[in-house]
């Protein structure tokens, strides 16, 4: 038999996650309207203005966190729910190769969604944009979102195969994407000028969520096996 | 050549001993038949073998690696079909068999063989796995490991679940796969059914085997 090398494998992955979100269409017809209403409802609880636009950077990257647990558990379910992560596993599949995989299409699918997210803030909450901040809010997104799709895979995995994984993703989770949140939403608050925030305020927090997001990648791509393993 | 050298392996589950001592030799291309009692081991044994269960004491080579220390070796050659059948439901019985070709660097004919083997036509085989009945479910999974080619075949009560058409395509793929040169390892309560095709029996009792 011929082997596919740890690339091959996390390109199969990250297909095959993308093919059962097309086929299923939980992001488009399930996260989105989740994550919209949750934006909705901090614009009605948050009435005024002033306080909207002080706050619109932190609330969507909070929408984003929170609609992510839903995507993050979609994605190992259909991996565990029939034991196919098992007979990946079995098999002697590269479980780095599952990693970087199922990051690449959990990547992909919280883009999406911070954009949407991220157009919904702008336009919920009044916000207006230059050339500068509109190149300062792609490098957050990019980064933070990379952060997020990295801790959410390795910790999704070592959650996936224990019991109460629902409630226990969100606790393992949201300690550790802290920084994300901060990071993300202090940079975004530069892209949106609040408060009189300058641009360039934002690019030290851009280079701590690219930090962040290599070393977990890092940290993931040595720890996943063995997760997965024991 | 031996395939798989057992002996005297021990292997503890929860504090209670799933294998008490089990030694065995499966030579190469043989059909070999694992029966026992429920509990007497068998899905104990096909795991042990795939390298998923720490060995306590006693020496386990399966396809000349040692299982303790070499594990991922083994499993790079071996297709292990268990109680489970390791499918992805959301996608369909082509899109899974694909997947597994994938691994592997089979080719779009061989992902199409494998599902006429196992009587996967078009329409089938299109379906979303999550839509299709326990045996055909089955049927998939079996194709998914038909278009590995693995050297050493793990089948856990492969029968299970199958109509009688079904079985006999599988027995008739067992036999191909065997005449190749893969060796088979079939853990069933069929008894009678695989010891027709099958060359030796394990037998298994409380963790232990009682004959070869």
């Amino acid at each position: 038999m011929k082997r596919v090398n740890v690339l091959g494998i996390a390109r199969m992955i990250a297909r095959k996650d993308l093919k059962v979100e097309w086929r299923g269409r939980v992001l488009v017809n399930q996260v989105l309207p989740f994550a919209a209403l949750v934006m909705v409802m901090f614009a009605f609880a948050l009435d005024g203005d002033d306080l909207l636009q002080r706050a619109a950077s932190g609330l969507a990257w909070m929408a984003t966190v929170l609609s992510m647990f839903v995507v993050i558990s979609r994605s190992f379910l259909v991996d565990t729910e029939d034991g196919a992560l098992d007979a990946m596993r079995t098999a002697g599949l590269d479980m780095r190769g599952v990693y970087v995989g199922k990051s690449m299409a959990l990547f992909l699918q919280l883009l999406v969604l911070n954009v949407v997210l991220i157009a919904l803030s702008l336009l919920l909450y009044h916000v207006s944009l230059t050339f500068e901040s509109a190149v300062l809010l792609v490098a957050i997104v990019v980064c933070a979102t990379a952060g997020l799709a990295f801790v959410g895979v390795l910790y999704g995995g070592l959650a996936a195969l224990s019991k109460g994984r629902e409630t226990l993703l969100p606790l393992l989770v949201l300690p550790v994407v802290a920084p994300v949140v901060i990071g993300a939403a202090r940079a975004t608050e530069s892209a949106y000028g609040t408060a009189g925030a300058r641009v360039g305020e934002g690019w030290p927090w851009v280079g701590l969520l690219f930090v962040f997001a290599v070393a977990f990648a890092i940290a993931g791509l040595l720890s996943f096996p063995s997760l997965i393993e024991e | 050549m031996s395939v798989v050298e057992f002996a005297d392996v021990v292997v503890t589950y929860d504090g209670y001993p799933a294998l008490a001592g089990v030694s065995a030799r499966v030579e190469s291309g043989q059909i070999v038949l694992v029966r026992g009692e429920n509990g007497a081991g068998k899905s104990t044994l096909l795991r042990t073998i795939a390298g998923l269960m720490p060995i306590e004491r006693g020496s386990a080579r399966v396809l000349g690696h040692d299982v303790a220390s070499d594990r991922q070796s083994v499993r790079a050659r071996i297709g292990m079909l268990s109680h489970r059948n390791g499918l992805f439901l959301e996608l369909t019985a082509r899109d899974n068999v694909e997947f597994w070709a994938r691994c592997v660097g089979a080719t779009t004919s061989d992902v199409d063989d494998a599902l006429d083997r196992m009587r996967l036509g078009r329409e089938l085989s299109s379906t979303l796995v999550s839509r299709l009945s326990a045996g055909q479910r089955r049927r998939v999974a079996l194709a998914s490991l038909v278009v590995r080619r693995a050297e050493l075949w793990l089948l856990d009560e492969p029968h299970s679940g199958l109509d009688e058409q079904s079985r006999a395509d599988l027995d008739a793929v067992l036999g191909d796969a065997s005449r190749a040169g893969a060796t088979i390892i079939v853990a069933s309560h069929d008894t009678d059914r695989v010891a027709k095709f099958a060359h030796s029996t394990i037998t298994l009792v409380t963790g232990r085997t009682v004959g070869s």
